[in-house]
């Protein structure tokens, strides 16, 4: 059977992690390449980095980690943050990410996310989608509103329906990222995951609010997530990879364990 | 020389990269002539069956495939690269290679909730035996992107399986000197690049 995914995320600025990362030997590595060796040795079944570089110029800098990332780590990564068109999408996928996440650029211009999946193929198009709860209306029938940026700007697209739409357009995969959840180590925002994973047919990635073993455990099952995004909880040394997997596997969850 | 064969159907530096890893020096190559004359071929792929048929065929690659086969080269099929050995595909109703009998079909399930592509790790259970497999064994897991399953003529052909919604399907098949994997063997961790390891000391 299909194994629950385990996804760690990482935040590079200007080819740097925007936060470092400690091991259990409690090193700071601010270094994407020797962290991503790292989890993979440690049998992580995926990862993402975003890039969140402020200025377009230096751009190239995330090639060169996509670049050096790929000759050491033989899983699937996806990279998001600043894919504008397809040869921004290319570009990666050349220097060897796997997969591509679009996000704000997405809601600014849906058709970014059919050139994608046109191009570089729907398994290889990730929509991210940052989420906020939102009083239920008629232009919010979900409850739940898309905010861009960040979480900065507020849209007008209810969540679920632009989750239907992005899967119609193209996308292979949904990351459902809760900014309400995203940081406060409380778990994930079950109800808003499990709406959008019985509604679409795509995997659906979990992303915000993991502090805790029972918080992915939770998500995995009653959220029916796919896989589940992990960033703090492992990057600060309070569990590895490899804890959390057997966890979870200890609970019954289809994990991989041997790598 | 091996060669992997560009038929812009995915990313192949990452097979190359994979490569590179277990010691073996691959070109990336569309030119018919150093297809056919590689001492080994590995033939990759992602996106659609249809669309990778017409490329294969404008750019003479079916015949150069078909040569490879015939002289007994060893060939690596991956993921599209399986599907297409077939016969033959539901994806656009498309005449494959014909190097092995049988052919792909979309993924149906009789149970609701199980989701197409079938992406992620999966396990595979061995069912024959295979030079290329003896490092690896049943339970092992491998990381699968796909909406087609292969669906072989002659049952011994298959070398292992995976179970996927209510139903198993071929996930590596082994044909004389051809053998494929559904799952990316170059995305598969340390167990995928076993079987590129293989792949480089296997003389069929």
């Amino acid at each position: 059977m299909l194994t629950k995914r385990i996804i760690a995320c990482l935040d590079v600025r200007d080819g740097n992690l925007a936060k470092s990362v400690k091991f259990v030997n409690t090193k700071d590595i601010g270094d994407p390449v020797k962290v991503a060796k790292e989890y993979y040795d440690d049998g992580l079944d995926e990862l993402v980095f975003y890039d969140i570089t402020a200025s377009s110029d230096d751009r190239g800098i995330m090639l060169d980690v996509v670049e050096r990332v790929a000759r050491q780590v033989y899983i699937p990564f996806s990279v998001g943050g600043g894919i504008r068109n397809v040869d921004d999408a290319n570009r990666l996928l050349m220097a060897g990410a796997e997969k591509i996440n679009v996000n704000s650029a997405a809601v600014r211009r849906p058709d970014l996310i059919s050139e994608c999946s046109r191009a570089i193929g729907t398994q290889n198009t990730v929509l991210s989608v940052d989420i906020i709860k939102a009083a239920v209306s008629r232009d919010f029938p979900s409850g739940y509103q898309v905010v861009i940026d960040g979480g900065r700007k507020r849209t007008a697209l209810d969540a679920l329906e632009w989750s239907l739409r992005g899967e119609e357009l193209g996308a292979g995969e949904l990351v459902i990222n809760s900014i309400d959840a995203d940081g406060t180590k409380s778990g994930y925002e079950i109800n808003l995951t499990r709406m959008i994973a019985e509604a679409v047919s795509i995997p659906v990635i979990a992303s915000g609010g993991a502090g805790k073993p029972e918080h992915l455990l939770e998500v995995l099952t009653k959220g029916k997530a796919d896989a589940a995004l992990v960033a703090s909880m492992v990057h600060y040394g309070d569990y590895t990879v490899r804890e959390l997997k057997e966890w979870l596997h200890s609970r019954g969850v289809n994990i991989r364990l041997r790598f | 020389m091996i060669v992997i064969v560009d038929y812009d159907a995915g990313n192949l530096k990452s097979v190359q990269r994979a490569c590179k890893k277990v010691g073996m020096t691959a070109l990336i190559s569309d030119d018919p002539e150093k297809v056919s004359r590689a001492d080994k071929v590995i033939f990759p792929g992602v996106g659609s069956a249809e669309s990778a048929m017409v490329t294969l065929k404008d750019k003479g690659l079916d015949t150069a495939l078909n040569e490879v086969a015939q002289k007994g080269r060893p060939v690596l099929g991956i993921c599209l690269g399986l599907q297409i050995l077939l016969d033959h595909t539901e994806e656009g109703n498309k005449d494959c290679l014909g190097l092995v009998g049988g052919a792909s079909e979309r993924f149906r399930f009789s149970v609701g909730d199980i989701k197409v592509p079938h992406i992620g790790w999966n396990a595979i259970s061995l069912v024959g035996s295979h030079p290329m497999v003896e490092n690896i064994m049943s339970g092992d897991q491998f990381y699968f992107v796909h909406s087609y399953r292969a669906k072989l003529v002659d049952e011994k052909e298959v070398i292992a399986t995976t179970e996927y919604g209510d139903s198993s399907f071929c996930s590596i098949l082994g044909k004389d000197n051809l053998f494929a994997t559904q799952f990316h063997a170059e995305k598969s961790g340390k167990l995928g690049l076993k079987i590129m390891k293989a792949f480089s000391d296997w003389s069929p």
